[in-house]
């Protein structure tokens, strides 16, 4: 008896070994299928096209002013969302009043709206008949269909992530350290950059960067807005949708290669911030 | 403040914080304006543009043929996208965490990938795979499916963008589950599978619902990636967010609102549906 429960035990694990091998092959080659199997067919159809025709298609005066604004947009937005973020995310685990529900219901809303909306609702504020239409044209500022809508629109669509990256690990800082800070007499400002700011940098830094990523990407909004009237206001992601529709596809594959590409190196940034944040919050 | 000495000794942090109102008033001034200012504003615009021509204009907009079959590709799209994610999402996040096996910490990583790629970009990068004209697609082709330019592509599409969701809400929670419980079954000589389901998936549940509600709001609003595969026929491979596009593209203003409508509307209830369903699981943690 004890033999034969002996082999039972062991024809047990055999075939459940087997189905743990099984389990992984099914979950490599799906995640290989969806995810690489499009990043290698896309790096192997512009390297078909030759290094030539990629370096002259990413040369181009159109795909360089693109670039260029892009990359000034996504600073810009995620500037302008780290500030508001970090004090928003503050007031959210700090402070306890009347409508702090709403404002944290209002943070998850640029998630749950498409960014078609995003830009639409643009429109619907700043476009020919908007509601502060006659206010900007007072002003002598073109908003829709001009740089502020694009920036207005990448803030949008970027604003949760340091908001939601921050809020967690702030609430994980104790508030006796900026206290005893406060109390011997550092003002607010400096108990914030000495105590708190370096307490919560690496959840901050991946905030930053998915909002950047995500500041890059966009295209959704930033096209409803933009117009697609003026190459002076075409972002990255504008040059591709342009380039596809004119059949220009080497030049399309060439700047989705690139942006991909980007994306990587802040996709490595973002794990290893990960890494950190996750061994600051078991400390 | 004075004549509650007990109160102060035991909160000077309260008293502490008083000494400087504006503060703390300018701050919560500063929230409350940026988002009232970038997120409350613009949505009530869209409310007031959908229903400025009242109900029966607004239900017009809605049944029209062309702006209902979008809605119903959207929505049926978006179910088919989130039950394989729920499946393949959770058995990810089970062989991630409970498994060792070389490329682990590769495959975590590229889990990452749709989060960081631009939507537009994994269109495109899907056209370059199985494009008509493309090895694989042509070879597709050949045999009767068509993916680009078809429901397969929008379904494809969607299935890359949210793959991240489910096993990103269900790792964490496999990870902190006491595995004290499942090794008992297996030693009592429960199958794998059986000690899965009655033991591994009810603690996971909620993190599987949570995870799939948000990939299903995801694919209700994409837009980047549909445009370039779909083909965007109307009636046929039109989705909801693109026929907002085109509404917008073409000066109709009201008809674009009440699709927006309707999509925030859904999406918002899904939120909503999450954030209760985390602090439900919340307040279980705390209690337990």
């Amino acid at each position: 008896m004890p033999q034969v429960e002996n082999r039972r035990a062991q024809k047990r694990r055999s075939p459940s070994r087997l189905g743990e091998w099984a389990l992984i092959a099914i979950v490599v080659l799906y995640a290989a299928g969806l995810l690489l199997a499009p990043l290698i067919a896309i790096v192997w159809g512009s390297l078909a096209e030759g290094l030539s025709a990629f370096a002259r298609e990413m040369t181009s005066p159109d795909a360089i002013s693109s670039l260029k604004l892009t990359m000034e947009m996504a600073v810009a937005a995620t500037a302008i969302n780290t500030l508001f973020g970090v004090c928003i995310a503050w007031v959210l685990v700090r402070d306890n009043f009347w409508g702090r529900r709403i404002l944290n219901g209002l943070v998850d809303m640029p998630f749950a709206v498409s960014p078609v909306i995003a830009g639409f609702m643009l429109i619907l504020l700043f476009g020919r008949t908007g509601w502060f239409t006659p206010l900007t044209d007072a002003l002598g500022i073109k908003v829709v269909f001009a740089l502020p809508g694009i920036l207005l629109a990448t803030v949008f669509i970027s604003l949760p992530f340091v908001i939601r990256e921050v809020a967690p690990v702030l609430s994980h800082v104790s508030i006796e350290q900026e206290d005893a800070a406060f109390t011997i007499g550092a003002s607010r400002l400096l108990t914030f950059w000495h105590v708190t700011l370096p307490a919560i940098r690496w959840g901050l830094l991946y905030g930053v960067s998915l909002t950047f990523a995500r500041a890059v990407g966009e295209i959704g909004a930033v096209l409803v807005v933009s117009g697609g009237v003026s190459r002076l206001t075409e972002t990255s992601t504008l040059f591709i949708f342009r380039s596809l529709d004119d059949r220009n596809y080497v030049g399309a594959n060439a700047m989705a290669v690139l942006l991909a590409a980007i994306s990587f190196v802040i996709l490595l940034v973002i794990e290893l911030l990960k890494k950190r944040t996750e061994q600051t919050q078991t400390v | 403040m004075s004549a509650h000495p007990n109160l102060n000794a035991m909160k000077p942090i309260a008293s502490a914080r008083a000494s400087l109102p504006w503060g703390k008033w300018g701050l919560r001034g500063t929230a409350f304006l940026y988002l009232g200012f970038m997120v409350a504003l613009p949505l009530s615009a869209i409310l007031q543009n959908g229903f400025s021509d009242g109900l029966a204009a607004f239900r017009s907009d809605i049944v029209n043929p062309t702006a209902f079959a979008a809605l119903r590709l959207t929505i049926i799209t978006a179910v088919i996208v989130t039950a394989v994610n729920a499946v393949m999402g959770t058995l990810t996040a089970y062989v991630l965490v409970r498994f060792r096996f070389p490329g682990k910490g590769l495959l975590n990583t590229v889990i990452d990938m749709p989060f960081a790629i631009p939507t537009l970009v994994t269109g495109v990068m899907l056209v370059a795979l199985y494009g008509p004209q493309r090895t694989l697609g042509a070879w597709l082709n050949s045999h009767g499916v068509q993916v680009i330019f078809a429901t397969p592509g929008i379904v494809l599409a969607l299935l890359v963008i949210t793959y991240p969701f489910v096993i990103r809400t269900v790792q964490p929670v496999l990870m902190e589950a006491e595995r004290g419980q499942e090794e008992a079954a297996y030693t009592l000589g429960a199958s794998g599978w059986t000690t899965f389901r009655h033991v591994v998936l009810p603690t996971i549940t909620p993190a599987i619902v949570t995870g799939s509600l948000l990939s299903f709001a995801r694919a209700l609003g994409e837009f980047g990636s549909i445009v370039v595969v779909a083909g965007n026929i109307p009636g046929m491979t039109l989705t909801a967010p693109v026929y907002i596009y085109g509404q917008i593209e073409s000066q109709n203003q009201r008809g674009a609102s009440a699709m927006s409508i309707l999509l925030l509307a859904l999406s918002f209830t899904l939120i909503v549906t999450v954030e209760w369903l985390q602090g439900r699981n919340r307040s279980n943690y705390a209690s337990g």
